[in-house]
This record gives C-alpha cells, structure tokens and sequence, in this order.
C-alpha cells in the first residue's frame, strides 16, 4: 500500500521537476498534467472517491485555462544562464529546502507508520454521525453540518475570486 | 470564435447531453454516493465549456451568456446564505441549524438541509467556472478587433 | 513514513521553482504543484489502515471508516484552488499584453 503510493509520488516528483526545466511552454504546461492526475490515483488508493471526482475535472479544466494562455504566446523561453542574482537565489532555496526537510522529519516522528496513527478528532466525527446529520455520506455531512461556516465562506472566496478576474479581464467598461 | 470540424460536432452533440445529466445525478444524489454540490458543478461546467469549444459563437452572444451566467452565480450564493440564516428563526437559534425531518439514512429524499445546500452550492461552482472560461474568450476576442 | 517525505520533497520541488525560475507560467505551474502536494498530505493524513471510503452501508454499518475531516476540508480547496489559478492565469495574461514577455526581468516598470 504504502510502497504504490511512495512509486506514484516518485514519478509526479519526476513531471514536476521536468516541468520546471522544460524548454518550450506547451510541454511544460502539459507535463504539469501528471501531478494533477497522479493525485486522482493516489486518492483512489487513499479511499477517497469524492476528491477523486473533483480533481479529475478540476485538472482538465486547469489544463483547458492553461493552453489557452500558452497558445496565445510566442511559447519560447528565452533561456539564458543564470546571471549573479540567480545564484544567491538558488543557494539560499537550497538552504531553506534543507532546514525545512530536517523539521519536517522531526516533526513527522509521531506519524510513524503511514495507516496506523489516527487523528485524536476521528472518532466523534465517524461515530453517530449518519444518525446525527441523517446523510449517508459522512463527507457531505461534515460540509455541510458540522463545518457549515468553513463552507459558506469558501463559496464567497469562489465569489470574490471570480470578481478579480472579471474586473482584470474587462477592456470596456458596461454602459 | 469558430468552431470545429463536424466530427467534433456531432461528437459533441451526442455526449454533452449525457456529460450534464450526470452532473444532475451526482449533485441529486450527493449525500448517498461520493461526489457533492462541488464535484456535481464542476462536472456541468465541463459540459457547458466542451459545448462552446466545439459550436463556438459570436461576440454578442457570448457576452449575454455570461450576464445571465453571473446573475445565476449571484442568486445561488445569496440563496446559500439565507437557507444557513433561516435556523435563527426555526427551531434553535443556531446558524446552519439542520431543521428539517432527517427521514432514514439511504433515502433519496433525507438528511434535512444538506440537499438544498448540495443544489445551490453545485449551481454557484458551475456558474463561477463558466464564468471564468468566458470572460477568458471575451478577452481574446475584444483585444483582436 | 516513506510517503509523507515523498510528499514534502513534492513541495520543496514546487518551492524551488517558484524562487529560481525567471518565466510568469512557470511560476504558476510550481505553485500549482505546491497546492497538490498539500492535498495529498492532508489525504494521507486521513488514511486509517483496513478502513474503507467514508459511504455508510444502513445494511451493514459496523466496519472501521478512513477519517472524512481532512477530505471534507481538501473538497472545498480543490475547487478554490482553481478559482485562484485562474485569476493568476489572468494577471499573467494581461502583463503579456502589456509588455510582450513572460520574463520577469524585461518588466522594468515592477522594479523597485
């Protein structure tokens, strides 16, 4: 389980890295398709069928969006080497990618075994709760019962996000 | 815009159709089977933004698909909010307050609220995603003339 | 244990170009592999062994369920996430327009 799970990671690993060093931006962008939907399978082996579904559409759409922008564009990087700014900025990343590896590892001790830790929470939100919220999908009930205010403020972030790119996009003021 | 060969058309025509009733269905049935109101509304904007790639159409009427497009947006997130407010005034005073019947878990018609929820909320994601897809085209097409 | 450093080295990867790289969409593609590294810590966070999808069966009910919090709380991010890559996509796509280039270092005006 654990071991499929780590072989999927490695190769999205390897389209992420890829997709930042590709030449031309097409490639780049549609590379950056196998993160997306490595993450459909690994939640399909983390029995988690409802984020599967979203992510699906979600990639494709992100990926319509994408090469939408890229097309319109000469989609040549003008690649040169990396001039004395870029130095310090790739060898302070390095330290920092070190320092936060280290914490995490530390911090991350308790977690052990990947399936055999529980959140102390789990239990009140599993237990009773198809009798509480009366839906047979724990999920929804948790979005919409328990967490009703985490919801409705996601939708007015949808809503306002959508107002930025109106207001970015609009050449013409309306009459 | 134009649109595509006629493959792509009468593809199109064939599954775009489908492509929205299963959007309904998994909106419909959001609290018995995996999927929701967000999965369900990004699943019918997929069918709308498959439709006007493949037909296209011109600048006028894209521009009034997309006023009517923000104006279902708006209505559902209000509507959203007031079925949350409405638990002040029925039963506990108690925002998002489950008010209705709960009926038995596994029926179509149970769980209280959470299906309404699942309705408008489905109805908002797929408005906003629709919206962000056409404001993109509208771009292209004003900043060519 | 394996796994969930797989998933932080997946950020550091999406962190290192997002800093290095000098092109608007490259930019945004590292912090969209940022955002999917972070779904997927939160779902293997939520992952208890031998469980199975949070459905509850009125048959059947007693059998160990993986936990739904951490998925109910990535549902709603997936979707704002696209939301915020589209009004990225959007910003980067009017400063095209605006100075022909995607590389930061010929847009002198945003210099300081």
């Amino acid at each position: 389980m654990e071991l499929t799970i780590s072989i999927v990671i490695g190769f999205m690993i390897l389209g992420a890295i890829y997709s930042i060093h590709a030449k031309d931006l097409l490639s780049a962008v549609i590379t950056c398709g196998i993160v997306g939907y490595g993450c459909v399978i690994c939640f399909l082996l983390l029995k988690a069928p409802d984020l599967a579904i979203v992510q699906i559409v979600v990639e494709t759409i992100n990926l319509i969006i994408m090469v939408a922008v890229v097309l319109d564009s000469s989609r040549e990087e003008s690649y040169s080497k990396l001039d004395s700014q870029g130095y310090i900025s790739a060898i302070t990343v390095f330290i920092i990618m070190v320092v936060l590896l280290y914490f995490f590892t530390v911090s991350t001790r308790s977690l052990d075994v990947l399936g055999k830790s529980t959140l102390r929470m789990a239990g009140p939100y599993i237990e009773g709760a198809a009798a509480k919220t009366g839906s047979a999908n724990l999920v929804t009930g948790v979005v919409f019962d328990f967490r009703g205010y985490d919801t409705m403020g996601e939708a007015v972030v949808l809503v306002t996000a959508v107002l930025g790119v109106l207001t970015i996009l609009r050449l013409k003021g309306k009459k | 815009m134009e649109g595509m060969t006629i493959i792509v058309k009468k593809t199109t025509q064939l599954i775009a159709g489908m492509i929205f009733m299963y959007g309904i269905y998994v909106i419909a049935h959001g609290h018995l089977t995996p999927g929701g109101g967000f999965a369900g509304g990004v699943i019918i904007a997929g069918a709308f933004i498959l439709i006007t790639l493949a037909f296209g159409s011109d600048f006028f009427k894209l521009v009034k698909e997309e006023m009517g497009t923000t104006m279902v947006e708006s209505i559902a997130t209000i509507i959203v909010v007031l079925i949350g407010s409405a638990g002040f005034l029925l039963g506990t005073k108690i925002f998002f307050n489950n008010y209705l019947p709960k009926g038995i878990v596994g029926d179509l018609v149970s769980a209280g609220t959470l299906p309404l929820y699942n309705i408008f909320v489905g109805m908002e994601v797929a408005a906003s995603i629709f919206i962000i897809f056409l404001s993109l085209i509208i771009f292209k097409e004003e900043s060519l003339k | 244990m394996i796994a969930y450093i797989l998933c932080f080295i997946l950020f550091l990867v999406g962190l290192y170009g997002a800093v290095t790289q000098r092109n608007l969409v490259k930019i945004a593609i590292s912090l969209s592999v940022m955002e999917f590294s972070t779904f997927l810590f939160f779902a293997l966070l939520g992952y208890i062994d031998g469980g199975v999808a949070p459905i509850v069966n009125p048959a059947e009910p007693a059998r160990i369920y993986v936990d739904p919090l951490p998925q109910a709380l990535v549902l709603t991010a997936i979707v704002i996430g696209l939301a915020t890559t589209a009004l990225l996509m959007a910003v980067i796509i009017r400063l095209y327009r605006k100075y022909g280039t995607f590389d930061i270092r010929e847009m002198k005006n945003l210099r300081g």
